[in-house]
């Protein structure tokens, strides 16, 4: 304080100009990466998709509503599918989520930063490989399968997961079911448990408690740790290439397919630009909802 | 008469009993058999990667083998892309890790204008689904090859072929989705910071520079090195962004993808088991020493 003082009787030296600038010298060069290549190709991904034309012509901006067309009434199975899939998926992560949490946050006790660990532990290895495991597990001859059908003979022998619907939700809701827990944790770790007593006292039974008490509080985890399942699932083609078949694609597979495939870049960008807005659209609908406002912290 | 109320009372306790100990270990066991879903598909590699298998897929158990261990790296072009995947994500980590850092000091040390903007612009990236990320940084490539119009000012001014799909713009690609990541952690870090610190430096004598490096930076270098793990593990496994960029260079999970189609080798399973026993190892060896270290204090 007393340096702001001695330093504020002084003109304004070189030095403190500079020092003012200090800021804006900080922020430039990763602002600048993140407009040149985040702005800026999101930008021409809109462009590209009011254009027309080929790869081999080239594409002119002609401001045609053909792609976006094509984009919502082409391909409503795989729309159709994406939103199920991933909602499912949602679902049940948050199910089974939301009593891992809250275990480890208020019965964790000395094993918090193990189970913590156990949780995240599937991100050091390959997102890829671990869907293919899935594809070894699921498999008609698969560890799972095999016993099921020839020790137990519980299951039919031309019993089949993989290639369905059921295995590609299998696979968005292990692939990340980590994404709900962590923020759910966060959110359930950080309650009073002082607040807990009080209810308590207040003649509240645990489930009241629980219902009135912990549950409204760690709305700001529900929240985080839905739309952090729910986006990337909602955009996946991973699963539903590796663990599904041609009924079960999914609209990151139509996406990916015409940019890498078909090179049809107007449609691919038509989808994208609709597939973004509509999640943050969602997303904001959703935060007024339950209130969040910490959104970007 | 009394006797028999007794009974029952004693009966009706023992119930009670037996259902508040079932919901004592009712959590506890759901996490547990949570926590082993999240682990069985890393069972799974590990074990497969000891398979005899037949044919060119590991899909089915046959016997145990030391084979793949023994030649870890014994298909064209594994090596290659491994050692592709290690260089971007050094450099990635390098870059992102610099100019996040700069941007976490930035928003958490000065009030400016525009912080919303930027807060947003940084969240952003973050809640976008990571397929929209990869076919927008496609289409800016495609356009900077097709000299086109839209080229934003100054990528136009790079030596020609540049940005032509390939280990440039993997890297491109990779620090632009770093970057918000490690903003992230380096403000959650900086959040806790005392500024008094700083100010007792200056009163000491010391100047901006000196007290950036003396008191500031070693306070938040945990944040900085927690935040440079998260991007080299993000751009080590990143999959989605990189196979719309790639063109022909093979990072190792682009080169994962490729082979599955028409083999599944144990080589595989190896590699991904070396990563994760590598990054468990690294965690369980830097937890034990910060447990120390907090111990002697």
């Amino acid at each position: 304080m007393a340096a702001t003082a001695t330093i504020a009787v002084r003109p304004p030296s070189r030095r403190r100009r500079l020092l003012a600038l200090a800021p804006y010298a900080l922020l430039i060069p990763g602002l600048l990466w993140l407009l040149y290549f985040f702005v800026w190709p999101v930008f021409q991904m809109l462009l590209m998709s009011l254009s027309s034309g080929t790869l081999d012509s080239g594409f002119r901006l002609t401001f045609t509503t053909k792609p976006y067309v094509d984009a919502l009434t082409r391909f409503p199975s795989q729309w159709g599918n994406s939103l199920l899939y991933a909602g499912i998926a949602t679902l049940i992560d948050f199910l089974i989520g939301f009593p891992v949490a809250y275990t480890i946050a208020f019965r964790g006790g000395r094993w918090k930063n193990l189970l913590l660990f156990l949780v995240i532990a599937p991100f050091f290895t390959s997102f890829l490989i671990r869907t293919i495991s899935w594809q070894i597990l699921l498999g008609d001859e698969g560890p799972v399968l095999a016993f099921l059908k020839h020790s137990l003979g519980v299951v039919p022998v031309d019993f089949s997961v993989l290639y369905s619907p059921i295995a590609v939700i299998a696979g968005l809701t292990y692939n990340f079911l980590p994404f709900m827990i962590l923020p759910l944790y966060v959110a359930l770790e950080k309650i009073d448990g002082r607040l807990l007593e009080a209810a308590g006292d207040l003649y509240a039974n645990p489930w009241q408690t629980f219902r009135r008490v912990t549950f409204p509080l760690s709305l700001p985890g529900v929240f985080a740790g839905t739309i952090l399942t729910f986006i990337p699932a909602m955009g996946d083609y991973v699963n539903a290439e590796l663990l599904g078949s041609p009924k079960t694609r999914m609209i990151g597979n139509v996406i990916q397919g015409r940019f890498l495939q078909t090179n049809d870049y107007p449609v691919a960008s038509a989808l994208s630009i609709v597939l973004m807005v509509g999640i943050l659209a969602a997303v904001l609908i959703y935060a007024r909802r339950l209130g969040t406002e910490e959104l970007t912290g | 008469m009394a006797t028999a109320t007794a009974e029952q009372a004693s009966q009706r306790h023992a119930a009670r009993r037996a259902a508040r100990s079932a919901s004592h270990y009712a959590l506890p066991v759901f996490t547990a058999l949570a926590i082993g879903y999240l682990l069985i598909p890393i069972v799974v590699m590990i074990i497969f990667s000891f398979n005899d298998y037949q044919g060119k897929f590991n899909f089915v158990w046959h016997g145990f083998t030391l084979a793949a261990w023994e030649q870890p790296l014994a298909w064209p072009g594994l090596a290659d892309a491994i050692r592709t995947s290690l260089v971007i994500a050094g450099l990635a980590t390098v870059v992102s890790t610099i100019l996040g850092t700069m941007i976490g000091l930035a928003l958490t040390r000065y009030h400016f204008r525009g912080r919303g903007a930027i807060n947003g612009l940084i969240f952003l990236p973050l809640a976008a689904p990571e397929i929209v990320l990869g076919a927008s940084l496609l289409t800016l490539f495609i356009n900077v090859g097709l000299r086109s119009g839209l080229t934003p000012p100054g990528l136009t001014l790079l030596p020609k072929g540049t940005l032509a799909l390939g280990f440039n713009t993997v890297l491109i690609a990779h620090i632009m989705f770093c970057i918000s990541f490690v903003v992230v952690t380096v403000k959650a870090r900086l959040s806790g910071f005392d500024r008094h610190l700083e100010e007792a430096a200056m009163d000491l004598g010391a100047n901006e520079w000196t007290t950036f490096w003396r008191v500031t930076f070693p306070l938040i270098l945990p944040g900085v090195l927690a935040a440079a793990v998260l991007a080299f593990s993000l751009s080590i496994d990143d999959f989605v962004i990189t196979n719309f960029v790639s063109g022909t260079t093979n990072t190792f999970p682009i080169w994962v993808y490729g082979i599955i189609r028409n083999a599944l080798p144990a080589q595989i399973n190896v590699i991904g088991s070396i990563v994760f026993l590598t990054a468990v190892g690294l965690v369980g060896f830097t937890t034990l020493r910060s447990g120390r270290a907090v111990r002697l204090r």
